[in-house]
């Protein structure tokens, strides 16, 4: 079978549930053009090259939405036309190249400092402890709905410092804006409007909460990053929104799918789990595994701004690029017996955070908040069982976890 | 003589416990080697890191101790604070200065370098002269900074010599920089990015002197008070770092027949040492600043290079080459030298090697903006890239440096200026 039409495979909902044969076919040949004119790249060393491949642009997104008239001229000729030309220049910098992006990024790794970091554990294990405790006297729970999903929420809101009692917008909004992260949702009108009018009403929140860090500071990320320090420069109001923006949305979406794809994986593999409770050391390992054996972050695209030759091919100037993270890391030829969860392996170098310029900001936090989630699942449910195998998945084929986990257990241990 | 030892190797020396020691012992037990293990090393201390010394500890901020992670399982006998004084090749024995002799079925050398003393040993000796290479004296300077001296003069326009120049300015000490020949760190980044260094460490108030030399060291009772230059000039300091390069520990090989000198100790592509007659020596290796040997990547060359990444990877490629029976086959060191430095506020990042380069070219960011990333090409082919505060985009460069692409490998890329082709 040809490969040109792999990758719509790989984006039909019907394939979510696994799509790990299909990444194999793709691996064929490691960069592959598709229909479209993308071109796919499926292997290990190929990924990891074009990363850091300075030909590789992250500025891939869409044109801004089509105009329409919604009748009020003010909106249509002056508010709607300069807030997308704000949009278009003050992009998070997920979607930004160097020199930008690495002057952005360079403010947001000083707020998002390693102590900061790790003084989020313990905070972790009493939300996470709070949240078990509703079980009690369940017979069920969806492990999505009643706790993959407000845990990490509730930590990145703490962080950037967002008051508890907004924290449900905040989940409301940072669901829909994930949608712009997500390639094969984001080219959508009606997904783009919805995303215009929500990135609309979070702005406003978030100018309100930037004037109150500035005039009341606090110890948290987005004090830091509205007031500057000696150093460095202050980041505009623009920017500082769009990056609070992708915090939360990057520090949300992929949590929840890294914590529930690592339980829907070691209840399919029982020794793991009753290995994680008899020795909660080896939570860091059985991590970095996960995020081999089946990453968060499916994929991420990219636009090439010069010919790349590249595994014999070439990419051609403006082609879109599509960089199967999760296929690297079942590369055979990269990892041994790539199909096979196996937390020992001894050389791990997955693409689990992606890699080169963009290699997850969130990494340190991601991997605090899966472990401390894990060893508490692990040691007090008692004897859980999938309910529904596989689960039913949510639309995104980048952002890619279940949609529910339906769990049944005999019921939960003391903390 | 064959060129592949017989039989499995059941005893292993390694002399030195420093990186390289460390790294091979721990590759050889990883590559699944069960005997007797042996690492002989001169300093007291388990091995340690030596890049935070003139950084992190210096400034106080970590502690001395900066002891490199062992592996639990590593079942290796440590001989500290002995040094190694004999080899005999023909009776496969290393003497040791405590009398001892260690029997080996394969050798590793791995003794490194020492930091170079100051040519005047009456000067040498002065309280307030000091060499940075150890934990001790890393321990030693920093007790001295602490008590915040009235200026600290460095001599040498290395990266040593650097760093520890920026870690003085941190602490606010006045610090003079003596730079004897061409511009600061040109030896590794050229005179262009070395001026730029230098320009750099001016503006965070460093009184750096080009093309000075130190005359005599003023003392006063066994104490450093100042240094007089060549051109007259006194300075007022109480305390002198020579930064003046170093010298590799090859002093116990002698008259053993192996190839070693000031330059290192010879081996081929492989890390296996060679005779004074160019013969292999087959159960002999050496890896680290020590090591002398072909780089693929510079003509087969042969190059010392002292880095932190090298050392590492030559030392997993002597541990699997020693333990390689006759079919398994050699793994060839073929590691693309590179290093980083922090200093000033700055990360400087290299890869390749840019000694003998002809041309320049900034291929990302720009000088102006500290921030860049520079390729030297050599006739025609893109030998090593240099990035100031802008690493990510090297991996890219190293390909090319491996694949001898010509020079600039790429010429249409995410923030790159319209490129110039400059002189180094």
């Amino acid at each position: 079978m040809s490969c040109t039409t792999l990758f719509e495979q790989v984006l039909d909902p019907d394939n979510r549930a696994n799509p790990y044969g299909l990444f194999a076919e793709l691996r064929r040949q490691p960069v592959c053009r598709q229909e479209d004119g993308t071109y796919v790249v499926s292997t290990h060393a190929e990924i990891a090259r074009l990363v850091s491949d300075p030909r590789i642009s992250s500025e891939d997104l869409p044109d801004p939405q089509k105009f329409r008239w919604t009748g009020h001229p003010i909106t249509d000729l002056f508010v709607r036309p300069i807030r997308a030309e704000i949009r278009r220049r003050h992009q998070p910098f997920i979607f930004r190249d160097p020199p930008d992006h690495d002057r952005l990024r360079g403010l947001v790794m000083r707020a998002f400092s390693p102590e900061r970091v790790r003084r989020m554990r313990e905070e972790t294990e009493e939300l996470t402890n709070e949240l078990i405790e509703k079980f009690a006297g369940k017979a069920r729970i969806d492990l999505v709905d009643d706790f993959s999903y407000p845990l990490p929420v509730t930590v990145i809101c703490k962080l950037l410092g967002v008051p508890p009692e907004d924290e449900p917008q905040f989940q409301g909004w940072a669901t829909q804006l994930a949608t712009a992260l997500e390639p094969n949702q984001r080219g959508d009108e009606e997904t783009q409007a919805k995303n215009e009018q929500c990135f609309t009403e979070i702005s406003e929140f978030l100018r309100d909460l930037i004037a109150k860090k500035r005039k009341e500071p606090q110890d948290d990320i987005l004090t830091d990053l509205a007031n500057g320090d000696d150093d460095t420069e202050r980041m505009n109001d623009f920017d500082l929104i769009a990056t609070a923006v992708l915090l939360l949305v990057a520090g949300h979406e992929t949590t929840v799918n890294l914590i529930t794809n690592s339980v829907l994986t070691l209840l399919r593999f029982p020794e793991h789990w009753q290995r994680l409770r008899d020795d909660p050391a080896i939570a860091p390992r059985l991590i970095e595994e996960m995020l081999r054996y089946e990453p968060p972050v499916q994929y991420r695209t990219r636009l090439a701004i010069a010919d790349i030759p590249i595994a014999g091919v070439t990419i051609p100037k403006d082609a879109p690029v599509v960089l199967l993270l999760a296929s690297g890391n079942r590369d055979p030829d990269r990892f041994p017996d790539p199909d096979r969860f196996d937390p020992d392996r001894p050389d791990n170098r997955h693409l689990g955070f992606g890699g080169g310029l963009h290699y997850c900001v969130g990494a340190p936090l991601a991997r605090i908040e899966a472990e401390v989630a894990l060893v508490a699942l692990a040691k007090r449910l008692q004897n859980p069982r999938l309910v529904e195998d596989p689960p039913p998945y949510r639309p995104g084929a980048s952002l890619r976890g279940p949609r529910h986990l339906c769990l049944a257990f005999d019921g939960i241990a003391g903390a | 003589m064959s060129e592949t030892p017989s039989g499995a190797p059941e005893r292993i020396v390694v002399v030195g416990a420093s990186l390289a020691g460390l790294s091979a012992a721990q590759a050889l037990r990883t590559e699944g080697f069960a005997g007797s293990l042996t690492l002989v090393g001169d300093e007291r201390h388990a091995p340690y890191d030596r890049p935070p010394l003139s950084k992190q500890v210096l400034r106080g901020l970590f502690s001395p101790d900066t002891t490199l992670p062992r592996h639990p399982d590593l079942n290796a006998e440590f001989r500290l604070g002995t040094p190694a004084n004999r080899l005999d090749l023909d009776a496969r024995t290393v003497s040791l200065g405590d009398g001892t002799t260690l029997p080996y079925d394969r050798l590793l050398i791995a003794t490194g370098t020492r930091a170079r003393p100051w040519p005047k040993s009456d000067e040498a000796t002065l309280d307030g002269v000091f060499t940075l290479r150890t934990r001790d004296d890393a321990e030693k300077l920093s007790a001295r900074l602490k008590a915040g001296p009235r200026r600290v003069v460095l001599v040498g326009g290395g990266f040593i010599g650097f760093e520890v120049a920026s870690t003085c300015r941190d602490l606010d000490i006045p610090v003079t920089v003596l730079v004897r020949d061409g511009q600061p760190l040109e030896a590794a980044l050229g005179p262009r990015l070395g001026g730029l260094v230098g320009e750099i460490a001016i503006e965070r108030g460093v009184d750096l002197r080009l093309g000075a030399e130190i005359e005599q060291m003023d003392s006063e009772g066994g104490r450093l008070t100042g240094v007089t230059l060549k051109d007259g000039e006194r300075i007022e300091a109480d305390i002198v770092v020579a930064a003046i390069g170093t010298v590799r520990n090859v002093e116990w090989l002698e008259g053993s027949g192996l190839a070693a000198d000031e330059g290192g100790v010879l081996c081929d592509g492989y890390c296996r040492v060679l005779r004074t007659n160019g013969d292999i020596v087959p159960d002999v290796f050496a890896a680290g600043d020590v090591a002398r040997w072909p780089n693929p990547h510079q003509d087969e060359a042969l190059v010392a290079v002292e880095h932190w990444g090298n050392a590492c990877a030559q030392a997993k490629a002597a541990a699997r080459n020693m333990l390689a029976g006759p079919a398994a086959g050699l793994t060839r060191h073929d590691h693309l030298p590179d290093f980083w430095s922090q200093q000033f506020g700055l990360t400087i990042k290299l890869v390749g090697l840019a000694d003998g380069a002809d041309s320049l070219s900034i291929v990302h960011g720009s000088l102006e903006a500290r921030r860049f990333v520079a390729l030297y090409g050599k006739d025609g082919r893109t030998v090593a890239a240099a990035s100031i505060d802008s690493a990510r985009w090297l991996p890219a460069y190293a390909a090319a440096i491996r694949e001898r692409a010509p020079f600039p490998p790429i010429t249409d890329a995410v923030d790159q200026p319209r490129l110039r082709i400059e002189e180094p």
